[in-house]
């Protein structure tokens, strides 16, 4: 499986943001764009997700694993929302979202173990910390499998705990034969990194 | 001196929700035994009054109509009261008090509006007319309804008691139309009846069930009041404690 | 897809009241009427079912522009929109329209018999008011999903939304003010207009989806 971007551009608001981009990102490895604000790194990752329309080139994924049958489908997106309700709990919406993309191995009381909410699953999304709340999120790339995490600003309002704990969460994932595609200033604590700096030459 | 201080600082006492909820528990049980034994003897009351001449047995609606309608009343007053707590003596239990009388008063006045209704329809041949009192208890129907939205609304309670004490003061307007408007429009339900100057028209063989239904029902607006609001009190601290072991399992997570 | 109207279905319920301030509306509306037209018994009656109508038309528009808006602020339309694969999004907007009638719109239809009689309607006419309001609600709510999903990323598109779609919904007013009438006046038919309403809603229930989809698509930016 690889994810393959070919003389790939950018628009946001008809501003060109980003072209000719060509990368490569094998089974296993993950990508860290990188890059000022403003530098079309979250319009990237849009662009990879299906989200938001390319300006020109292409972006595909080969001989993907697990019967997806494109590459939007085969992504897990983490944005800088949640996604998740405040008056719902936390255990409701991660099991909503796994039922409507599929259960993955983890159950979700697992999940929520692995980032470290296993006891406060019944408590209201709405009534977690900053940090809490990005866990639950972060909960629901491990409740359905997805080969491809799309990451924009995974670690944002995570302390170094909770980092560390996340950074072994990739590790496991690029193990398993996963891709991670991430948006960030901060190093993630990933071996097997290639990186992509945006906005560099401008 | 010293005298004035302790009184103060029991008055003040009276605030504390745990001393309230301690007496609740103490005082619920009597109150809500009275309030049986008073409704059974008003209900058996009822059945033993005599057919009214005119209306025949349709007339012992007004046994249950008009309690209800006093209650609507009452328990607006009630809330007012307990807006004024809020906003001027800032009193913990106040707006506790207010937003578990609301949804008491919605249904005591639907009650009564619904047997109104009922006894509309064989007497003046309709379920509802528009006229200023049956109009103006609607309104404050609306005004509970409009008032438990608001509670609703806002999350945090210390910002929703201000706003809907404003609100339940400013609507304390309609109290008093509704009291008045069976004397100061020409309407088609009857004037007052019970309390008014120079005795009352009713009969007493109809007054006095009447008077026990209308305590026995008082009472039982104040168990179900106060029981209300314990749950009021115990909700909130069930919300407190969430947020507690929200921050303590972060507390957690970092050692 | 079950999941997403039981929890559509939750975030109505537990969300501060939404339903209650629907039917608050709906009461309102039809409140004010008498104050307006004056408190003629047998005008009441005749304007009756128009009033329910057009009350119920208000109310129904008055929570739809949160139908997709939610979901957009705290970033979960972009999931919805990513599974499109594996959950037509057409579809995903069907449930979500059926979800937002069953909590905000069916308590209308629920209340409208009672208001019937205050607008001291005949058993017959508050009847077949009730029906077409059943059968007629969720025409609206699914035109209503268009305008929602046109105006998703405007921040305050509330206002814009109800008259985007007021327009559209004249036609569901007309057909389903008609049978009513045609229930107890006797020329006037009932069923011929009622089929009429009937089929409006399934018209809509697979264009209303499909144009919402295709609104919401485009929207991501």
């Amino acid at each position: 499986m690889r994810l393959i971007a070919e003389n790939l551009a950018g628009e946001r608001g008809g501003d060109l943001l980003f072209e000719g981009l060509d990368f490569t990102v094998p089974s296993g490895e993950a990508l860290l764009v990188t890059g000022p604000n403003g530098a079309g790194k979250s319009t990237l990752l849009r662009i990879i997700a299906g989200l938001l329309a390319k300006a020109a080139g292409q972006v595909r994924l080969e001989q993907i694993s697990g019967g997806f049958e494109s590459l939007t489908a085969a992504s897990h997106y983490l944005g800088h929302l949640n996604a998740m309700k405040p008056v719902l709990s936390v255990e409701e919406n991660l099991r909503f979202w796994g039922s409507f993309n599929g259960q993955g191995k983890l159950s979700i009381a697992d999940a929520l173990e692995r980032v470290g909410l296993g006891d406060i699953g019944y408590l209201p999304f709405g009534y977690l910390s900053t940090g809490q709340k990005r866990r639950a999120s972060i909960a629901r790339l491990l409740v359905s499998n997805r080969p491809v995490w799309l990451l924009d600003e995974p670690t944002a309002g995570l302390d170094k705990a909770s980092e560390r704990q996340f950074a072994a969460l990739m590790q496991d994932h690029l193990r398993g034969g996963g891709i991670i595609v991430a948006a960030t200033h901060l190093p993630l604590g990933l071996g097997n990194t290639r990186e992509l700096a945006l906005g560099a030459a401008a | 001196m010293s005298e004035t201080v302790s009184k103060t600082a029991r008055w003040i006492d009276w605030a504390n929700p745990t001393r309230f909820m301690t007496f609740a528990a103490a005082f619920l049980p009597w109150l809500g035994g009275l309030t049986t034994l008073v409704l059974a003897v008003g209900f058996w009351m009822s059945m033993q009054a005599p057919d009214d001449y005119q209306q025949g047995a349709t007339v012992k609606i007004m046994f249950i109509h008009v309690p209800f309608a006093w209650l609507s009343m009452m328990c607006y007053t009630i809330m007012t009261l307990a807006a004024l707590g809020t906003l001027v003596w800032r009193h913990p239990l106040a707006d506790v008090s207010a937003k578990a009388a609301a949804p008491i008063g919605a249904v005591f006045t639907a009650l009564a509006l619904v047997t109104g209704s009922l006894w509309g329809k064989p007497m003046w041949g309709t379920w509802w007319v528009w006229d200023a009192r049956l109009t103006s208890v609607f309104v404050l129907f609306l005004m509970y309804l409009g008032i438990i939205a608001l509670t609703r609304a806002i999350d945090d309670p210390a910002k929703s008691a201000k706003a809907t004490a404003i609100l339940t003061l400013v609507g304390f307007i309609n109290i008093p139309i509704i009291k008045f408007s069976v004397d100061w429009w020409n309407t088609l339900h009857q004037p007052a009846s019970v309390l008014r100057m120079g005795g009352s028209t009713i009969d007493p063989s109809l007054l006095w069930p009447l008077l026990v239904m209308a305590i026995g029902f008082t009472l039982l607006f104040f168990t179900l009041h106060m029981q209300a609001m314990r749950n009021e009190i115990w909700r909130r601290r069930v919300v407190a404690m969430r947020r507690v072991a929200a921050r303590s399992a972060e507390r957690r997570t970092v050692q | 897809m079950g999941a997403l109207f039981i929890r559509d279905i939750r975030l109505g319920l537990r969300a501060g009241g939404g339903v209650l301030i629907g039917i608050l509306f709906f009461l309102a509306v039809i409140t004010v009427v008498p104050f307006g037209v004056g408190p003629d018994l047998k005008l009441l009656a005749r304007i009756g079912a128009a009033m329910l109508w057009i009350g119920a038309l208000l109310a129904t528009l008055l929570g739809l522009d949160r139908l997709f808006q939610a979901d957009r602020d705290d970033g979960s339309l972009d999931l919805l929109i990513m599974a499109s694969e594996r959950h037509m999004l057409a579809l995903t907007v069907l449930i979500k329209c059926l979800a937002h009638w069953t909590v905000s719109v069916l308590p209308l239809v629920v209340a409208s018999p009672l208001l019937g009689l205050f607008m001291n309607m005949e058993p017959a006419a508050i009847g077949a008011t009730t029906l077409t309001l059943l059968v007629g609600t969720p025409a609206i709510t699914l035109i209503g999903a268009v305008g929602a999903a046109v105006a998703v990323s405007l921040p305050r598109g509330g206002l814009l939304v109800s008259v985007i779609i007021l327009p559209l919904t004249v036609p569901v007013l007309i057909f389903g003010v008609s049978a009513s009438y045609g229930a107890v006046e006797d020329p006037a038919p009932f069923l011929a207009p009622f089929l009429i309403l009937a089929a409006i809603t399934l018209f809509f229930a697979v264009l209303g989806p499909l144009a919402a989809a295709a609104a919401l698509k485009s929207s991501a930016d």
